[in-house]
């Protein structure tokens, strides 16, 4: 079995940079990563708010920027998905991925967040034939086509405003009369004479042969339901955690985010979580990628007093 | 080294659908990220698979009649054809042992 000194579960902006400062700390690492390096922030379009970037940069670039900096320092990806984190007897952490078992000193757990799904009818069968949870990857597949936005967050004002770079129109369908987006975003938003916004209403079903064809709305306040013909539903409502690792293991918040002090230390001696899964996390791609150096730094000093008592 | 071939719509029938090998096609685009992560995957899948599966890319930007076709609205997309059947498809990023596994199930049902 591989021995480390530290495994880092997620690679994506708190993950990397946890690796950077691990790996310049010389320390033998592995980063597990399921999908795409740079997480959420892997399929931004522009990011305008991560200092050093006055201009913006495009989200994926800069995650690989991110892994190309960690990497420089000896930090090694393995794209694989983690399916299970043990505390074993002595201390030390045993971490399964679909392709190996690794023993390591300590961990620092940065599985981020996955978007929430609607849960209605026809939206599983219909994920990638016209249901979509990314406007920037599938955006272009839309030209001159009708789209919905559901959701009224940060995230479903940008991503609505970049499919209007290619759809004729974008129905913002919000279950609230107003949005959480950040007022920048709004204006923006509310400035863009492709986007309409329909208040306090639901999507109840997708419907579509072989591809999105309909939507099924209703007015929460009146009750009454529209069908709606579109070619697309894009959904951003949100995240979930990517906990299932941690269950039982270290304490959750009722959001089913991990407990951590300002170190990023769980209960658990040794184990860290850094970045969205964290309780109270900014989720931001600065704070997650300051988390992960925070938590790199603990796990350093807690690898050091090991290493002195050993 | 095999290097992964163009496909594009003029060529999809013969290229594809007439190959007397299994035929995995890589939908992407210029602007697709994560289509730029799944691009080194194919080209050393098509070293491992060599003599056993043919491996290709398709540019939907310059393409748009094939995945039109096949109701691709997201990429990556990977299309698995055996004689001329479409036999699996992956959409969006999976790591490399997902992908193998997810070719040899196509090719053994």
């Amino acid at each position: 079995m591989q021995q480390l000194d530290l495994a880092i579960i997620g690679g994506g902006g708190a993950g990397l940079t946890a690796a950077l400062y691990a790996a310049r700390a010389r320390r033998s690492i592995i980063v597990f990563e399921g999908n795409v390096t740079g997480g959420q922030i892997a399929t931004t379009d522009k990011v305008e708010n991560y200092p050093g970037f006055p201009e913006g940069v495009n989200g994926f670039d800069l995650a690989q920027l991110f892994l190309q900096q960690a990497e420089k320092f000896g930090a090694e990806v393995a794209y694989e998905r983690v399916e299970s984190l043990k505390r074993l007897e002595d201390g030390a952490f045993e971490v399964t991925s679909t392709e190996r078992t690794v023993r390591a000193r300590a961990v620092i757990v940065t599985a981020g967040a996955d978007y929430n799904k609607l849960g209605v009818a026809g939206e599983t069968e219909l994920t990638g034939r016209g249901v979509s949870y990314c406007g920037t990857c599938d955006a272009a597949f839309f030209a001159g086509q009708k789209v919905i936005v559901v959701g009224g967050g940060d995230a479903a004002m940008d991503e609505g405003m970049f499919i209007t770079r290619y759809a004729e129109s974008v129905e913002v369908v919000h279950r609230r009369d107003e949005l959480r987006a950040s007022a920048i975003l709004q204006e923006r938003a509310f400035a863009n004479p492709k986007m309409s916004f329909t208040w306090d209403t639901v999507v109840e079903a997708i419907e579509g042969d072989g591809k999105v064809e309909r939507a099924v709305l209703r007015n929460l306040k009146t009750g009454e339901t529209t069908i709606r013909a579109v070619d697309g539903v894009f959904i951003f409502i949100g995240q979930v955690p990517n906990n299932h690792i941690l269950k039982g293991l270290v304490e959750l918040d009722a959001g089913g985010h991990a407990l951590v002090d300002l170190q990023m230390r769980t209960s658990v001696p040794g184990l860290f979580v850094a970045g969205d899964l964290r309780t109270q996390a900014a989720r931001q791609l600065i704070s997650a990628a300051g988390d992960g150096a925070t938590a790199a730094i603990a796990a350093e000093h807690y690898l050091t007093e090991l290493d002195a008592g050993a | 080294m095999a290097d992964v071939l163009e496909v594009t719509d003029a060529t999809w029938d013969a290229d594809v659908l007439k190959s007397d090998l299994p035929v995995l096609i890589d939908f992407w685009a210029p602007w697709c990220g994560p289509c730029r992560m799944v691009a080194p995957i194919v080209q050393e899948l098509s070293e491992e698979y060599a003599g056993k599966v043919t491996f290709m890319k398709l540019n939907t930007d310059e393409n748009p009649m094939v995945p039109s076709k096949f109701g691709i609205r997201s990429i990556p997309s990977l299309l698995i054809f055996d004689k001329g059947e479409l036999k699996g498809t992956v959409v969006g990023f999976r790591p490399k042992s997902d992908l193998k596994k997810r070719i040899d199930e196509a090719l053994t049902v």
